[in-house]
């Protein structure tokens, strides 16, 4: 890459670069700018390109009322049970899959990869009937149930990566020097998958806050509404009058996951297509 | 940032240089232990995804409406549901629909994506570290947030894009996007396309990264032009992270529910703009047609099953090879 590529061939890959950036960012950007607007300058045909003299009255109306605070609260329990419970099964399986070799090992690779595919809309109509007859529709633990089975098969996968990344020598070594099977394990690989697991829990987590077609199916009660739900349900009531309120919402929604997510990404990009890259 | 595939190609290459790969640590054959340490994984599947699958078979072979739902005992119909759907056009119409959208949308992201990941190999080091900052950005957004701001992009009365299109010259000034189908798509399009080719491009040019120098110079010396380098060079190199991320972006665009469902509360014929998904979710919990529903699900899941095989095959070539 360091080849100096022909001028006229720079320019134009500078200039589309450019306008690319653009348009990737304008919608993120007008998300923030618009928040800080207040109404006359929201409902004007001419538009406010940058928020000076804003202020925050947009997002005094998101917390306006209990909703608010309430979806958070549901999306905080609901995604933290998720991630603790799926991160849980995911390492022990991991565990299974990269320091064992089996029979039913390869097909159980394969069943995750199929699962992994499967839209959530091929199932929903059974999974709301299972638990419609469970009782535990609008329940934290229904949709924690069906996000613990949404996360999980990638969990796995990207776990087992990390775990293969760790030389088994390693806990050779240290059963060599007198430790236990476990105790190897446990003192020498353990602490070496410790950010492979922060990265992976956040990347459910980010799964789960975001997840909107599930919620939408399970919590059909407006009072158990997580964040996604409960922005919809305010862009629908407040479209045409109140866009600063419904962009300061998306920008408190957005935030916490925009952060997390530039934290993570380098980590977990390779997760789907892991094995092709390698070249 | 610039190398996002690295950890996951250095952990490979780890374990082949010591030489343990995945799975080969020396254990004892027939120990019990691995399977029970997938057995809490294999339970919450079963449990979440398993039962719901085989309820959904039999649901979809049963006359389950409204009726059923208030306490009637679901009647046997056989292939009934199947029978009334396969002649039902407005299904085939919204089959027909979902595949077209499917494709032009990754088509799009596919061939945007590729461009840009090719194009910012011979970028500046600030503009392209400027655009993948935007794409990040962009990558990052919840699919809500996203949702909502485009409307407020493309808003009647009060949008940037009306005022901008107006700006430039053309009659845009309370246009309304959303009402009729065609222009309901572009805008779903204009989304999907936005919000994917993130992946898309991060992933390819995390490829483009090990094609290998010397070989595109030696075939500079040899005369051969630009495209012929991309053709001979470039894309046998890349094109099994092509191929993975191509079928990919094809089974996640053939599942678009989210973006679907809020554009359609936002305004927009329900009737008019039906996709597989959406088509599911009002005919099983809007209608209470749970059969029905059950029935064209069991029919989308075959149609992705299938989708899957080529993305499983590359994927499972590497897992042996590994």
């Amino acid at each position: 890459m360091s080849r100096p590529a022909a001028r006229p061939l720079r320019i134009t890959a500078n200039v589309i670069g450019v306008l690319a950036f653009v348009v990737a960012i304008f919608p993120v950007y007008w998300m923030v700018n618009s928040s800080f607007l207040p109404r006359n300058k929201i409902r004007n045909p001419v538009p406010t390109w940058v928020p000076f003299g804003g202020d925050l009255d947009n997002y005094r109306t998101v917390f306006e009322g209990d909703q608010f605070l309430n979806a958070m609260k549901m999306s905080l329990i609901v995604t933290l049970c998720t991630v603790l419970v799926a991160l849980v099964f995911a390492f022990v399986a991991a565990v299974a899959l990269s320091r064992f070799r089996f029979r039913g090992r390869m097909s159980f690779i394969v069943t995750l990869l199929v699962i992994q595919m499967i839209p959530v809309e091929g199932l929903f109509i059974s999974q709301y009937k299972m638990l419609e007859a469970m009782d535990l529709l609008n329940t934290v633990i229904g949709l924690t149930l069906l996000y613990v089975a949404l996360v999980l098969p990638f969990t796995v996968w990207t776990l087992r990566g990390f775990v293969s990344g760790v030389p088994y020598e390693l806990e050779e070594a240290a059963m060599m020097d007198g430790c236990s099977r476990m105790q190897a394990f446990f003192r020498v690989t353990f602490p070496l998958l410790a950010p492979g697991l922060v990265a992976t829990g956040v990347f459910g987590f980010i799964q789960a806050w975001n997840e909107f077609t599930l919620a939408l199916v399970v919590m059909t009660k407006e009072d158990k509404e997580t964040l996604p739900l409960w922005l919809t349900t305010f862009a629908d009531v407040n479209r045409g009058t109140d866009w600063g309120g419904i962009m300061a919402g998306s920008t408190l929604i957005a935030v916490p996951v925009i952060i997390f997510f530039l934290v993570v990404q380098g980590r977990m990009v390779g997760g789907l297509t892991s094995g092709a890259v390698k070249g | 940032m610039s190398d996002p595939v690295a950890s996951t190609s250095t952990g490979a290459q780890t374990g082949a240089q010591t030489g343990t790969q995945t799975g080969t640590a020396p254990r004892p054959r027939r120990s019990p232990l691995p399977y029970a340490l997938l057995v809490p994984a294999v339970a919450a599947l079963l449990l979440a995804l398993g039962y719901p699958l085989v309820r959904q078979v039999v649901l979809s072979f049963q006359d389950f409406g409204l009726a059923q739902q208030f306490g009637k005992p679901p009647e046997w119909v056989g292939l009934d549901n199947y029978t009334s759907l396969i002649t039902d056009d407005y299904l085939w119409l919204v089959t027909l629909r979902s595949i077209v959208f499917c494709l032009v949308n990754a088509v799009l992201t596919m061939v945007i994506g590729v461009g840009l990941a090719l194009l910012m190999r011979h970028m500046s080091r600030g503009i392209r570290i400027l655009l993948q900052t935007g794409l990040l950005l962009a990558w990052a957004m919840p699919i809500v947030a996203s949702l909502t701001v485009w409307q407020w992009l493309f808003d009647t009365n009060y949008g940037v894009i009306n005022y901008l299109l107006t700006q430039i010259g053309f009659d845009f000034e309370g246009h309304s996007w959303l009402l009729r189908p065609l222009s309901f798509f572009f805008v779903a399009t204009v989304i999907i396309v936005w919000m994917s080719v993130p992946f898309v491009a991060f992933t390819v040019y995390a490829a483009l990264t090990q094609v290998s120098e010397e070989l595109i110079e030696a075939a500079e010396i040899d005369g051969a032009g630009p495209a012929a380098r991309l053709r001979h060079i470039i894309f046998p190199t890349i094109k099994p992270v092509l191929m993975v991320v191509g079928i990919l972006q094809v089974i996640w665009d053939l599942r678009v529910f989210s973006q679907i469902y809020i554009l359609q509360k936002a305004g927009g014929s329900t009737h008019d703009t039906n996709l597989l998904g959406t088509y599911i979710y009002r005919l099983g919990i809007g209608t209470g047609e749970f059969g029905m529903a059950a029935a064209v699900a069991i029919f989308m899941l075959v149609l992705t099953v299938a989708l899957t095989s080529p993305y499983l095959r590359v994927m499972l070539k590497q897992e042996k090879e590994a």
